[in-house]
């Protein structure tokens, strides 16, 4: 009886998954781009300037049901033609479901701010805007997160050297801390080839260290 | 401690040798009207014995300077307490990665303790950098920011190489003979 009841669960939650999308389906309507479910999960495909209007929605329509907007973050495809992708991870703890958002959204482009609908979006977007320079009109307080104060790029756009630009050293001249041009005495070396998890998957140059060879 | 020992460190026995010790510091006093003694010595003794640590966690190592703080290893056995504040404290453990937006506050706080003060620098990435040796955003090495006195190597170390960093510095400080830096 009880393993009935337990093998039950996930099939139940399918079809809550299932009533669900539809419900929603209906509630945004042709604001949706598409959808799909992913490891029981929905993920709606949306517009980035209709995203303030769902967010609302979803928050106060329909019983009140997604009150938690969990995490807001964004991808990068590097190679895409809108290159980013904002995602909204929002938290129904009555329904017990989560639901994402994606929207494309292209360089230089402004997002609208979904600070005012979720305070949690704040610091999110604050985050965004630091690591990559995704700019959010509506926002209160755009500061960088948590790179350096001046600092200039935008980290995960993995667009400047990884060493940066700049480092810091106390002058004891100046009696502050000072920025001055990287100098490295070793350049970064990169040995992702000789990794134990992904092992020898690229051709070696010539010049490279061999692997050493484990005879017994 | 005894107060007049041979170059061996034992105590001289009442005698001929003591007599002639006693009498040329009791000539200095009258000569000069002051002796050189080992105050220092007694400094260092009270400095090493009371080392207020600054707390100044980091990152990850600062959970192993919390062990070295609590009641397994106990630092208040050699009566180093941690203190929140840098005007209360002799010396600092820079625990983990020292960031570059970091760095400016480092140096302020360090700015702030009292002389004498010393700084120990505790891990890989306060060592020099580290793991994010080659980042865009981590301060190479603590000493760029301040001088430091000891470096534990480990990441991160152990508690007890924490504490055998802690009684290094001890020695050092016994070591020295200033009194003022």
């Amino acid at each position: 009886m009880t393993d009935m009841t337990t093998s039950n669960v996930p099939q139940k939650k399918a079809e809550m998954t299932e009533s669900l999308k539809l419900q929603l389906n209906t509630l945004l309507g042709a604001k949706v781009l598409a959808v799909d479910v992913f490891r029981g999960e929905l993920n709606f495909t949306v517009n980035i300037n209709d995203i303030p209007q769902i967010l609302l929605m979803l928050r106060d329509e329909n019983g009140g049901s997604f009150t938690q907007l969990s995490e807001l973050t964004a991808v990068d495809y590097p190679s895409r033609d809108k290159r980013f992708d904002v995602i909204y991870q929002l938290l129904s703890v009555t329904l017990n479901q989560r639901i994402r958002l994606k929207a494309e959204i292209g360089d230089g482009e402004v997002a609208p701010s979904v600070s005012h609908i979720f305070t949690s979006a704040e610091w999110s977007e604050r985050e965004v805007w630091d690591m990559f320079g995704i700019f959010f009109s509506g926002h209160n307080d755009l500061r960088r997160l948590l790179t350096d104060y001046g600092f200039e790029g935008h980290p995960l756009r993995k667009d400047f050297p990884l060493t940066g630009t700049v480092e810091t050293r106390y002058d004891d001249q100046e009696k502050r801390v000072i920025y001055e041009p990287v100098t490295l005495t070793q350049e970064f070396r990169d040995f992702d080839y000789m990794s134990p998890w992904e092992g020898v998957q690229t051709a070696m140059r010539q010049d490279d260290p061999q692997p050493v060879q484990d005879d017994e | 401690m005894g107060l007049i020992t041979s170059p061996h460190g034992q105590p001289i026995p009442p005698g001929a040798d003591q007599d002639m010790i006693l009498s040329a510091v009791g000539d200095e006093i009258q000569n000069r009207g002051f002796v050189i003694a080992q105050a220092d010595k007694l400094f260092n003794w009270a400095r090493s014995g009371s080392l207020w640590p600054m707390t100044f966690g980091l990152a990850c190592c600062a959970v192993e300077m919390m062990h070295s703080a609590s009641s397994r290893y106990d630092m208040d056995r050699f009566g180093m307490l941690f203190r929140p504040s840098p005007r209360q404290s002799d010396v600092m453990i820079v625990a983990a990665t020292l960031t570059n937006k970091m760095a400016p506050a480092l140096r302020k706080v360090y700015d702030q303790m009292a002389e004498p003060r010393w700084v120990l620098s505790m891990g890989s990435c306060a060592n020099g950098g580290g793991y994010y040796h080659y980042s865009y955003a981590v301060v190479r090495g603590c000493d760029r920011i301040v001088p430091v006195d000891v470096y534990v190597p480990g990441c991160p170390p152990t508690a007890e190489a924490l504490i055998y960093g802690l009684l290094q510095l001890q020695k050092k400080i016994r070591r020295t003979s200033t009194i003022a830096r």
